[in-house]
């Protein structure tokens, strides 16, 4: 990968042609990336030039274009693992998003080796996606879903987390990063505690791996995966990292082509990981997509990255805390760039329809996250998340909106 | 809306008009209800809107109703000015005003009476400017026609189809 040349705010905004977008007549303040993220000139115009002038399947192919797509594709798995510092590049699977990475390992991992009254223990902070997989395969095997409470703060209490391991403790699937609150949870301990409790940990990176530095060897996690158009790549395509011993005892998810050693009607052998897991054709061009976004996320560097979205978390923290009525949801000291509010009386469907009207893209809603508003009292929130590319000038609008919203509702 | 790319902003104030903010503020008939005969609970399942409606109907008259919950202004101000506009109506006025409404807002060329039909519902016209506000307009409405059909604890959803449902 490249070293880190040094960007200023526009001209990394340049390389993004959304951006330039108005929306109801205003520019655009796109303020939904824990959501989604905009993409890059450089992954829009990979993926154009690849669908132009190199397009041909991966594996299969005895000529130069398929073999090329092969090379192309290989070429990204090592860069996920660099970008993780997975042992290999064989760890790297190819999914399409951190949903089914974890659908892949419950499914995989989690049907395996359990007994009844075995116990998988998540978070309060927890995604549906890291709640749903967990919670059907506990009703299927007889097992308990357990979850580790967070405290007022949106922290995890690391206690309470401390007490609900135990020798029936067989997998912890936990988020770096709280979707609905930015919560960055203490991946270090918590994965530790767990491998002393004898549980295999699953990180749920779909909002940490597009924000900050992850070394999935330092953390020691077992499984690891995070979704490619939350990176600034393309849709429907993600990645699961899994310690290669889990990935070879692991059952298949998905069987087809392209995963199999040999077949007969009595016999299946199944390829080594990662094809194991790779069935079908696979989305080769969001591949090459990603491949692509996460060059640029490297080029940026950590250091520049972290630098401007630490500054919009605290401009946007400190200026959306003065609103009268305005409550942030989510005040851990470790946060990523995510500010979720209830604002006192008003709903935010129609804090988020106002917003709209101002050109501010927000989300308003449960965040797919219903048992963390709940803990806090509450249905829904309007969440603003940045990323790097986002401008002190959009935090002025979005508060110049809130303020706007407050008029109508006075 | 208008299309994003245009420099027309469409009108907040067809959206939050004063009628509106007030209903939702002081929602009407808000609360249990003694002697329902029917009920049925309405889900938008996009931000969480939730109510819970309950009627009385006395030789076929809506001789009571309420409503409970929570949710947008838009959805509690529809559910709120429902209730006032439909209450003492035979079953048949509030099936034909239902119809009117849903009618209204659901398609884009209504019918010729619809608006009239409506009365000063009319003014949950403006919210057409906003698409996916539609669903929380119309919520309480469906959850009326879950109601009306007879089913004891009836559940409609904003996901399980918009279309105005031909009344028995």
């Amino acid at each position: 990968m490249t070293a880190p040349e040094r960007r200023t705010i526009e001209s990394v905004r340049a390389d993004f042609p959304m951006l330039a977008a108005r929306m109801n007549g205003r520019p655009l303040a796109y303020l939904d990336n824990a959501a989604t993220t905009q993409k890059p000139r450089a992954v829009i115009e990979r993926m154009s030039r690849f669908l132009s002038s190199e397009y041909a399947t991966v594996h299969r192919g005895i000529y130069t274009f398929s073999q090329e797509s092969t090379r192309l594709c290989d070429e990204v798995r090592e860069k996920c693992r660099a970008f993780l510092n997975a042992a290999r590049p064989e760890e790297i699977v190819f999914v399409r998003g951190a949903t089914e990475a974890i659908n892949l390992v419950a499914h995989g991992y989690g049907r395996r080796a359990l007994r009844e009254g075995d116990e998988v223990l998540i978070t309060e902070l927890e995604h549906h996606s890291n709640i749903v997989p967990w919670q059907r395969l506990c009703q299927e095997r007889g097992l308990r879903l357990r979850v580790a409470p967070v405290n007022d703060a949106g922290e995890v209490l690391l206690e309470e987390y401390r007490r609900l391991l135990g020798p029936r403790t067989y997998l912890v699937a936990v988020t770096q990063v709280s979707n609905a609150l930015g919560t960055v949870t203490p991946l270090p301990e918590m994965i530790k505690m767990a491998h002393h409790a004898g549980a295999v940990v699953l990180v749920d990176g779909a909002q940490g791996a597009p924000h900050r530095a992850t070394d999935v060897r330092a953390l020691d996690c077992d499984f690891y995966c995070f979704s490619g158009h939350k990176i600034y790549g393309p849709t429907g395509i993600g990645v699961l990292y899994g310690k290669m011993k889990h990935l070879e005892a692991m059952d298949p998810y998905q069987s087809g082509g392209d995963m199999i050693e040999s077949v007969s009607f009595e016999e299946t052998t199944y390829a080594p990981p990662p094809a194991k897991f790779e069935a079908g054709t696979p989305a080769f061009v969001e591949i090459i997509g990603l491949g692509e976004a996460l060059d640029y996320v490297s080029s940026l560097g950590w250091e520049w990255i972290g630098a401007q979205e630490e500054a919009l978390l605290r401009l946007a923290t400190e200026r959306l805390s003065r609103i009268p009525g305005l409550r942030i949801i989510g005040q851990a000291p470790h946060k990523a760039a995510v500010v979720s509010f209830d604002l006192e009386g008003i709903h935010p469907h129609d804090v988020g329809t106002i917003l709209n009207e101002e050109g501010i893209a927000v989300r308003a809603g449960n965040h797919c996250a219903q048992p963390v508003m709940r803990r806090y009292g509450l249905t829904a929130t309007t969440r603003a998340s940045f990323a790097y590319y986002n401008t002190a000038e959009e935090v002025e609008a979005l508060v110049r909106g809130i303020e706007r919203v407050r008029g109508v509702f006075a | 809306m208008s299309h994003p790319e245009s420099s027309q902003p469409v009108k907040l104030g067809e959206l939050y008009q004063e009628v509106i903010l007030d209903h939702n503020k002081k929602p009407r008939n808000y609360g249990p209800l003694d002697g329902a005969t029917a009920e049925a609970r309405g889900h938008n399942r996009l931000c969480g809107d939730s109510y819970h409606l309950r009627l009385r109907v006395q030789d076929g008259v809506l001789s009571g109703i309420a409503f409970e919950g929570q949710g947008c202004a838009i959805s509690k101000a529809s559910a709120s000015l429902m209730t006032t506009a439909v209450e003492g109506k035979s079953v048949e006025e509030v099936t034909r005003l239902k119809d009117a409404f849903l009618d209204l807002l659901l398609r884009e060329k209504p019918a010729d009476g619809s608006r009239a039909a409506v009365g000063r519902l009319k003014l949950f016209e403006g919210v057409k400017q906003f698409p996916v506000r539609v669903k929380c307009a119309t919520l309480i409405w469906r959850a009326l026609e879950e109601a009306l059909r007879g089913g004891p604890s009836a559940e409609v959803s904003t996901e399980s189809g918009q279309g105005p449902t031909p009344s028995s």
